[in-house]
C-alpha cells in the first residue's frame, strides 16, 4: 500500500469530492470505493463551506486539501495556508493552473510554490506533468511525492503519454507516484497501476458517472487488479507467438 | 384545527395555501415575499424531466404535478417546454443528457429554429422536453401571499418553513449557494427556458417577458449569502454569450445570490421536532416540489399519514 510522507494508506485510490449529485451519493461512493484519502477544495467554497467540510470529515478518511483554481504561486501558497488552518493538516495537493483550455499546470509557478510550502513544513503533493526535469526540480524543492497527469483534468481521456509515465516510474523507482487527472475508465486506472504507480487520484470519472457508487466500486476493483498485476511481475511482450503447449509433431512454419 | 406557518418563502406559502384550500385555517408569520427568501431568486422552471438527469427519481415523480397546482392557484404558468442544447465542441454532453433523462425528443437545427426563431440554426441538435413549464417566481409568491394576507391570523399547530434559518433545529440541513443575473435584451425573444450544457459553466436562461431574462445558477457547497462573485457573473454571462452573442449587448438589471436549504440527499424533508412540523430542504427544486410537499403536509395533518418525504420524528 502507498506510503506518503511516512504515512501508509490502506488504499491506492484517492477520490475527489466535487461534482457529485448529492452529499449522500458522495458518501456512498466513498464507502463502496474504500478510498483512503479524500481531496477537498478550499478555494471556491471559501467563506461558507463549513457544512460541506464537516460532511467530508465525517467520511472518516484522510484529507488532502487542494489549491484547485489557483493560477500563481502566491495564490497557491495563501490557499495552502488557509487549508492548513481549516483542515488541520500539513498535507496539500498543490495545483497551479497555467492554461485556461487544458488546465495544465504552470510548472514554473508550481516549483516555486512547492519550494515555499515545503520549507514552511508542508507535505506537498504536486499536480505536475510527466516531464522528468520538472519532476527533478519538484523533488529538489522538497516534494516527496509526484502526481503527474494522465490527461487534462476532467477530460476522461486516460493516459495520454504512457511512454512518459513509464519513463517517470523508471527514473524515480523510490518516489511515490500518483496519476492525477484524466482518468475516465477503470481500464485507465488499471493501466497506470500495472506500470507500477502507487496510487490513482480521480474525481470526475466517479462523480459524473450515471451511477457514481457503482463506478466507485469498479475503479476500486481495477486499481486492486492493476496493483496485483504489477506485483506479480507481468510477462514480457514479444512480437512472436510463443505457444503455451508444445507444438512438436504438429506442422508449423 | 388551525395552523401557523413560520416562513413566507415558497414552502410556507404553498403549505398555507394548500391547507386553506382544504378548509384548515393557516396564516403565515413572516414579512411579505422579498429578497430575504431564497425563492425570490429562483428560476421558476417546472422541469421535472430535466432535473431527473441528475436528481433522485422522487424529484421527477413529485414534480410532475407542479404546473397544474400553480395554475389552479391562479398563477400564470407557461407550458412551452424546455430546450436543452450543448456547445458544438461537446456534442457528447447532449447524448449523455438524453440517455439519463426521459420525456424528450431530439430536434435538428430546423426543428430548433421553428421553436425559437432567434436561436436560428446556431445549434445542430437540441433536446426538447415538451411537457415542461415555467413561471415567474416573484409573481407567484405575490399571488399566494396576497391571498393569504386576507386570512385570519391563526394559532395552533406550528409548521416551520424557515429554510436555512431552521438549522438551529435541523442539524443535517446545509446551504448550497446559488448566484443569478437578470438582464434585458430586447434583441432576443425566447418562448421557453433554454439550458446550455457546458462542462465548466452549465447555464439556464428563463424568459421573463418584455426582453427580460434570468440567467442561473451556480451551485456551490457554501452557505454564504453575500453578493455574487466576479467569477460567477463572468461564467453566467460568458455562457449566455455562448448561447447567443446578442446577449453581450444586454443591460444587466440585477445580480443576486442566496443559499438554498438542502439535506444530504438533496431531497426535501417533513420532520416533527417536538411539537413543531418542519418542511424544508427544497434545494434547487423550490417551485417544482413545494406543491407536492404542501400536499404531503396537509395529508399528514388531516389523515395522520406518513408521507414519502416524512422521516423519523425527532422528539
Amino acid at each position: 500500500m502507498p506510503v506518503f510522507y511516512g504515512t501508509e494508506i490502506d488504499s491506492s485510490l484517492m477520490l475527489g469530492t466535487a461534482g457529485y449529485p448529492s452529499p449522500r451519493i458522495l458518501a456512498d461512493a466513498f464507502a463502496r470505493s474504500g478510498a483512503g484519502i479524500a481531496t477537498v477544495s478550499l478555494r471556491r467554497e471559501a467563506g461558507g463551506g463549513q457544512d460541506f467540510w464537516a460532511l467530508i470529515r465525517s467520511l472518516g478518511v484522510g484529507l488532502l486539501p487542494n489549491t484547485a483554481g489557483c493560477h500563481s504561486a502566491r495564490e497557491a501558497v495563501t490557499t495552502a495556508q488557509m487549508a492548513r488552518e481549516v483542515f488541520a493538516t500539513d498535507w496539500i495537493k498543490l495545483e497551479v493552473i497555467g492554461h485556461a483550455d487544458t488546465l495544465q499546470p504552470d510548472v514554473f509557478e508550481l516549483v516555486e510554490a512547492a519550494r515555499i510550502l515545503a520549507s514552511d513544513g508542508f507535505k506537498v503533493f504536486p499536480y505536475c506533468t510527466e516531464d522528468l526535469t520538472v519532476c527533478d526540480r519538484l523533488l529538489a524543492a522538497g516534494c516527496q511525492v509526484l502526481m503527474p497527469w494522465g490527461a487534462p483534468i476532467g477530460s476522461g481521456l486516460g493516459l495520454n503519454n504512457p511512454h512518459g509515465l513509464r519513463a517517470l516510474r523508471a527514473a524515480f523507482p523510490d518516489v511515490p507516484l500518483v496519476v492525477d487527472a484524466g482518468i475516465g475508465l477503470p481500464s485507465h486506472a488499471a493501466a497506470a497501476m500495472e506500470m507500477g504507480y502507487d496510487a490513482i487520484l480521480l474525481n470526475s470519472a466517479v462523480a459524473r458517472a450515471g451511477d457514481p457508487v457503482a463506478m466507485a466500486a469498479a475503479m476500486a476493483d481495477a486499481i486492486r487488479a492493476g496493483r496485483a498485476a504489477w506485483l506479480a511481475d507481468p510477462m514480457e511482450r514479444t512480437d512472436m507467438a510463443i505457444p503455451s503447449t508444445p507444438v512438436i509433431g504438429r506442422a508449423f512454419l | 384545527m388551525s395552523v401557523t406557518v413560520i416562513g413566507g418563502g415558497v414552502m410556507g406559502l404553498c403549505i398555507a395555501t394548500e391547507l386553506n384550500a382544504r378548509g384548515i385555517p393557516a396564516a403565515i408569520l413572516d414579512r411579505a415575499p422579498g429578497p430575504q427568501a431564497c425563492s425570490w431568486w429562483a428560476g421558476g422552471m417546472l422541469a421535472p424531466w430535466c432535473e431527473g438527469e441528475s436528481a433522485e427519481p422522487a424529484v421527477v415523480r413529485h414534480g410532475l404535478g407542479a404546473a397544474d397546482w400553480w395554475r389552479d392557484q391562479g398563477v400564470p404558468v407557461t407550458r412551452n417546454g424546455t430546450l436543452v442544447v450543448s456547445p458544438a465542441r461537446d456534442t457528447g454532453a447532449l447524448a449523455r443528457f438524453a440517455r439519463r433523462s426521459q420525456g424528450h425528443r431530439m430536434l435538428d437545427a430546423q426543428g430548433i429554429a421553428a421553436l425559437e426563431p432567434d436561436l436560428g440554426t446556431r445549434f445542430d441538435r437540441a433536446l426538447f422536453f415538451d411537457s415542461e413549464a415555467h413561471l415567474a417566481p416573484r409573481e407567484a409568491l405575490a399571488i399566494l401571499s396576497e391571498r393569504l394576507a386576507r386570512t385570519q391570523a391563526a394559532t395552533g399547530q406550528v409548521i416551520d418553513c424557515r429554510g436555512l434559518s431552521a438549522r438551529d433545529a435541523l442539524g443535517d440541513l446545509r446551504g448550497v449557494r446559488g448566484e443569478m443575473v437578470v438582464i434585458r435584451c430586447p434583441e432576443i425573444a425566447l418562448s421557453r427556458p433554454v439550458r446550455l450544457l457546458h462542462p465548466r459553466m452549465p447555464l439556464y436562461v428563463v424568459p421573463r417577458g418584455d426582453g427580460v431574462f434570468m440567467l442561473g445558477a451556480t451551485m456551490l457547497e457554501s452557505d454564504r449569502r453575500g453578493p455574487p462573485t466576479a467569477r460567477a457573473v463572468l461564467e453566467l454571462l460568458s455562457a449566455a454569450f455562448a448561447l447567443h452573442p446578442a446577449f453581450a449587448e444586454a443591460e444587466v438589471l440585477e445580480l443576486g445570490a442566496d443559499a438554498r436549504p438542502a439535506f444530504p440527499d438533496n431531497l426535501p424533508r417533513i420532520r416533527r421536532v417536538g411539537g413543531v412540523i418542519h418542511a424544508n430542504g427544497l434545494y434547487r427544486h423550490g417551485f417544482l416540489l413545494a406543491p407536492a410537499v404542501a400536499r404531503m403536509v396537509a395529508d399528514h395533518l388531516q389523515h395522520q399519514t406518513r408521507p414519502e418525504f416524512m422521516d423519523a420524528d425527532h422528539d
